[in-house]
């Protein structure tokens, strides 16, 4: 492996987030490592969905309802748990598995038959499926409707690590956020992902030399869907929360964004593009300049639009554009 | 039909709306030949490829390659039993290498795909194949180079290879020489020629000189229809098709 400076900012990167609970131990505000758990959270859900996005072609505008999946199975769990002494539903292992499964079927559904389309109706169609996972959690009351669940009681792990200690959860997140990596890592090195990546470039030329692109797709499909699902159950217990909002469209938009933001082409760039996407939130609406009476931070989103098209048209590969060795567009 | 017949087309039809593409087409390649198919333009010679590959569905008729119907087969069954296109248009994976174009449709014959773990760039068992087809077409020394930064030539070139590397009974080149240089073509013949020792191939192509020198045997197709077949010096003598097609050219 040859250490090149795109590596080095890479392994940068990584250790201040290894650190950085202890950073803000040290300054006496942990405000951050909250938000910095939340960055992580979206950006595995990022990754998962690059893989459809950037190396697959497959631009699904439905991947938060994955989230929503392992959110809500943390969060009906512990509801059951707390409301009907149901312990075993507490479980960490076994909500996570449940979790797993459930968005991993979901996405099996789904992908079956939004990936029979192509183009813009592929992007409706996806988007459809999850506006009816978030119209489904907002019409049921027993759950809270469009008030959302509390989580009174996160996963129980069984001592194995107690995630109501907050550096704990934190360290659980950032360890899942490297599997992740090194997973997609193998994943889009592997046979199959060259099969993933070949039908993004050339459908037609694939299927002239013996594939059938559709299995391999829906494999991805159901790949993303479930580590999505594990981002869901990992975001319920930071949040203490759950609610329909987390499955709608908006939120699939702003993943898209996290991998516009970050550079389709590369295994970082949905991680820098989760940091670059939340961190500007949070500049932006904090701005405290206020004109005629309003308060531009309130309507950072204004701002926001227009960074977005900019780095889009001037910089396609988003925040990798920058990092050294950056592939050059043509 | 007889056992030597690897590829028989019977009565095969395409419509296009109003228009008949491929009209009632009956034709037999033979294992080994060199089988040339002329033709002005829209004549339906791309058609007639894409119904034998299976991207497109016939209308009508039997095609049977190595004595079996593939009427029920995918496109990518077809390309597993043997047949395999080069692209008039060129059609790469154009932000792929050289070589992992052609590692690609190796990769394609080498089993199934869903392996999630083990690197694949450096896998010798689609490597090693892949650059001796590179060499056969005299490719190797772009292997590494982006397929995207080739030459108009060397594309035409690859867009070969790539057919070749799905190890076919059935080469069907549509015009692998378009859009190429006096020089390239010539040089192209020449691989064509040792291509002919080891694959049947059905070759589309306008350059004459090629066709002439090239095949066994040549069919015309004229509105969908092949209105002869024969040696290229019964072709050239054939009053019909000076007419029709070769014109003053012959
Ligand atoms: N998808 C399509 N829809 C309608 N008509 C088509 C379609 N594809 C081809 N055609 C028509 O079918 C006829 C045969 O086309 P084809 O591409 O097979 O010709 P060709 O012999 O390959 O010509 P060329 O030498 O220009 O490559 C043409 O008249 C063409 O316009
Ligand atoms: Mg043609």
């Amino acid at each position: 492996m040859n250490l090149s400076p795109r590596l080095l900012i890479n392994a940068a990167l990584l250790i201040f987030l290894a650190v950085l609970p202890f950073l803000t131990d040290w300054a006496g505000d942990s405000f951050y490592t909250g938000l910095v758990a939340r960055i992580l959270i979206l950006a595995i859900a990022a990754l998962s969905l690059n893989l459809l996005i950037g190396y697959g072609g497959m631009v699904s505008f439905g991947h938060a309802a994955f989230i929503g999946v392992g959110a809500y199975v943390v969060g009906i769990g512990a509801f059951h748990a707390f409301e009907d002494g149901i312990d075993w539903m507490l479980n960490g292992y076994i909500q996570l598995v449940i979790a797993l499964l459930g968005s991993a079927f979901i996405a099996l559904i789904i992908g079956a038959i939004s990936l029979r389309t192509r183009g813009v109706y592929f992007i409706m169609i996806t988007m459809a499926f999850s506006q009816m996972l978030y119209f489904t959690a907002v019409g049921v009351e027993t759950y809270g409707a469009d008030d959302g669940l509390s989580i009174y009681s996160r996963s129980d792990m069984l001592g194995l690590i107690d995630l109501n200690d907050e550096k704990s959860l934190y360290y659980l997140i950032f360890v899942s956020l490297l599997v992740v990596l090194y997973l997609m890592h193998r994943l889009v090195g592997s046979a199959f992902g060259n099969v993933i990546r070949g039908s993004k470039s050339n459908e037609a030329r694939m299927r002239a030399i013996g594939f059938s692109p559709y299995k391999y797709r829906l494999t991805a499909f159901v790949i993303a869907g479930a580590i999505a699902g594990y981002a869901g159950f990992l975001m319920a217990n930071l949040n203490d929360f759950v609610s329909p909002d987390v499955m709608h469209w908006t939120r699939s938009g702003d993943l898209i964004i996290m991998i516009l933001l970050g550079g389709m082409a590369s295994l970082f760039g949905p991680l820098y593009g989760a940091l670059a996407f939340l961190m500007l939130e949070e500049i932006l609406s904090s701005i405290p300049l206020t004109i005629g009476g309003l308060r531009v931070g309130e309507y950072w989103q204004l701002i926001f639009g227009p960074l977005l098209i900019l780095i889009v048209l001037y910089a396609r590969n988003g925040v990798d554009s920058f990092l050294p060795g950056a592939r050059k567009n043509t | 039909m007889s056992a030597q017949d690897l590829l028989v087309i019977e009565n095969l039809v395409k419509r296009y709306d109003g228009l008949l593409a491929t009209d009632d087409l009956s034709l037999t390649v033979r294992e080994g030949e060199l089988h040339a198919i002329i033709g002005p333009n829209g004549a339906g010679k791309t058609t007639l490829i894409k119904q034998l590959t299976g991207e497109i569905p016939s209308d009508n008729g039997r095609v049977t390659f190595a004595g079996k119907n593939i009427k029920r087969l995918s496109e990518a069954d077809r390309s597993h039993i043997g047949l395999a296109r080069s692209f008039q248009i060129t059609s790469l994976f154009q932000d792929f290498t050289v070589l992992e174009n052609v590692c690609l449709a190796v990769q394609a014959h080498s089993g199934h795909s869903f392996r999630f773990w083990k690197k694949i760039n450096n896998d010798t068992a689609l490597t090693d194949p892949a650059r001796d087809i590179l060499r056969q077409m005299g490719l190797e020394e772009r292997a590494e180079t982006a397929t995207a930064a080739l030459s108009h030539g060397e594309q035409r070139q690859l867009e070969i290879a790539v057919a070749l590397a799905t190890k076919p009974k059935l080469l069907l080149l549509d015009e692998p020489m378009a859009g190429m240089s006096r020089e390239d073509s010539e040089k192209l013949v020449e691989r064509l020629i040792e291509l002919k020792q080891h694959y049947s191939i059905l070759l589309i192509e306008h350059d004459m000189d090629a066709v002439f020198s090239l095949a066994d045997r040549i069919s015309v197709l004229v509105y969908g229809q092949a209105i002869a077949t024969g040696t290229p010096d019964d072709i050239r003598n054939n009053e019909e098709v000076r007419q029709a097609y070769l014109g003053e050219e012959a």
